[in-house]
């Protein structure tokens, strides 16, 4: 109804139509912006399905290689399983970061998206938003064959695991977003994020790995791990930080 | 009339080659500049410039007083490049309400809804416009860049693809901003329809500027006069 009147009354005149929706503080619009570009690249990604199937199918096929390959003790299992979950989900990381920006690079909507009223911080925040949206659906994916395979029944400790991951997902995601702009206009694009990106993720995928070991082998964490979960934490909100405020000079250069 | 748009002594290079080149240009308000040149004239660079889309490394821009890449101007900006700046997999509609939103416009669909009406895509608008023909394509990429009524609209060759009654319709969309206070810089090669819509004139070469002024009436009858203003 309001949409007809729209169209057939008042909201004919331009001036009605231009109206700004909000007059909101500057950290509250920019969320809102990060949120319509997330959505935006999630609705993309829902009828395209182009980096999830293959982060997802490269997580799970490396899981089952791993499973048919080696043939430890369960013992030893549980020691690996962490550093194994988490190599899995950086390297299938890597195809969904990689789409991230360059699906701004058909019909040059990266410009479009640039010269709007979208503030570059936003867009940024956007597509960490997105990937990590993708990334925590390829983890969940991977965690169910993973559970199967390995004989895990990590679902005991899925408040704590989910956590961890969570956690370990948003600097990954951020690290990504980040490296994706840095990078979308390279022609060795696929080849040159991976290299950028993991020595950066050292610390966050040893953090990730020791906590999600100890969780493998049902221990609690100990005040040594909340060391882990702090650095976690820290990491996080200094790379979001970081690329919120230099997001202008990333996406320009 | 006051001043919108400001360039001083403004230098680009790419390389070691100056696309721009000590280029000084004041463009009032309400005026539609139609800047012409042959490939490689710096028209692209210049466009990109005011965008705020491509930095450049000696001299002042300023929209509205502004750096083209404060908030400010970036509200005030419409830009239309070479690429069309929508998204292959969403439909029509879809792309006018996220650019719509984007501008923090109340009433997101009925804008897009008023925008795909007013350039002739309404039957398609739920169509994904990787279905679109080049000049459907062409008409979405207008709607985009007026949708959010700008005050600066930066159109690099929006004649491109357009058959006569879109073009038709392009001009009347030109005509209808200058009325509404808008400023307008348009790059192209088709000149008899950029010099029917411009007040001002720019002609440029190798990255400067040979002649900035009103469009004359000789200039409609005979659009070939410009080609004097080319150094050789």
């Amino acid at each position: 109804m309001q949409h007809e009147r729209l169209l057939l009354g008042e909201a004919k005149t331009p001036e009605r139509l231009a109206r700004p929706a909000f007059t909101l503080a500057t950290p509250l619009r920019e969320l809102v912006q990060a949120w319509w570009i997330a959505r935006k690249d999630l609705a993309i990604e829902l009828r395209t399905k182009e980096s999830v199937n293959a982060a997802g199918a490269f997580a799970i096929t490396i899981l089952l290689m791993f499973s048919f390959a080696f043939d430890p003790t369960e013992a030893e299992n549980r020691a690996y399983f962490g550093g194994l979950l988490w190599l899995v989900f950086a390297f299938a990381g890597a195809l969904i970061f990689n789409r991230g920006f360059a699906r701004e690079l058909p019909n040059e909507c990266l410009d479009a998206l640039l010269a709007s009223p979208l503030s570059p911080s936003s867009l940024l925040l956007g597509k960490a938003i997105s990937i990590f949206a993708m990334l925590v659906l390829v983890e969940f994916a991977s965690l169910l064959v993973f559970g199967v395979f390995y004989d895990v029944r990590w679902w005991r400790h899925a408040g704590p695991l989910a956590g961890v991951f969570l956690l370990a997902t948003w600097g990954i995601a951020v690290i990504g977003a980040v490296f994706g702009a840095l990078t979308v206009n390279l022609r060795l694009r696929e080849l040159m994020l991976p290299i950028l990106v993991y020595p950066v993720l050292i610390p966050l995928l040893i953090a990730a790995t020791e906590l999600s070991g100890t969780l493998f082998q049902n221990q609690p964490f100990s005040s040594d791990q909340l060391l882990w979960v702090r650095l976690l934490i820290v990491f996080d909100v200094v790379f979001t930080a970081l690329a919120a405020a230099l997001a202008e000079t990333i996406l320009l250069n | 009339m006051t001043e919108a748009i400001l360039l001083e002594n403004v230098w680009k290079y790419y390389g070691d080659y100056p696309a721009l080149r000590n280029y000084s240009l004041k463009i009032e308000e309400h005026s539609c500049w139609a800047l012409i040149g042959r490939n490689g004239a710096g028209k692209t660079t210049l466009l990109r410039i005011l965008g705020g889309l491509t930095p450049f490394q000696r001299g002042t821009v300023r929209i509205f007083g502004e750096p083209p890449r404060s908030a400010r101007a970036r509200r005030q900006i419409g830009f239309l490049g070479h690429g069309i700046g929508v998204y292959e997999d969403l439909t029509a509609r879809e792309n006018l309400v996220f650019f719509a939103r984007l501008a923090g416009m109340a009433h997101h669909a009925a804008v897009a809804d008023t925008w795909l009406e007013r350039v002739g895509l309404t039957g398609a608008g739920n169509m994904p416009v990787r279905q679109f023909s080049r000049g459907m394509r062409q008409r979405l990429a207008l709607a985009r860049t007026f949708l959010h009524r700008p005050s600066v609209l930066l159109l690099d060759e929006p004649f491109t693809s357009l058959d006569d009654r879109a073009i038709r319709m392009l001009t009347e969309l030109l005509e209808e901003a200058r009325q509404r206070g808008a400023t307008i810089v348009l790059s192209t090669h088709q000149i008899r329809e950029a010099l029917a819509a411009a007040s001002h004139v720019g002609v440029m070469e190798n990255g400067k500027l040979r002649y900035a002024g009103e469009r004359t009436a000789e200039m409609l009858e005979d659009p070939s006069l410009l080609y004097s203003f080319y150094a050789a």
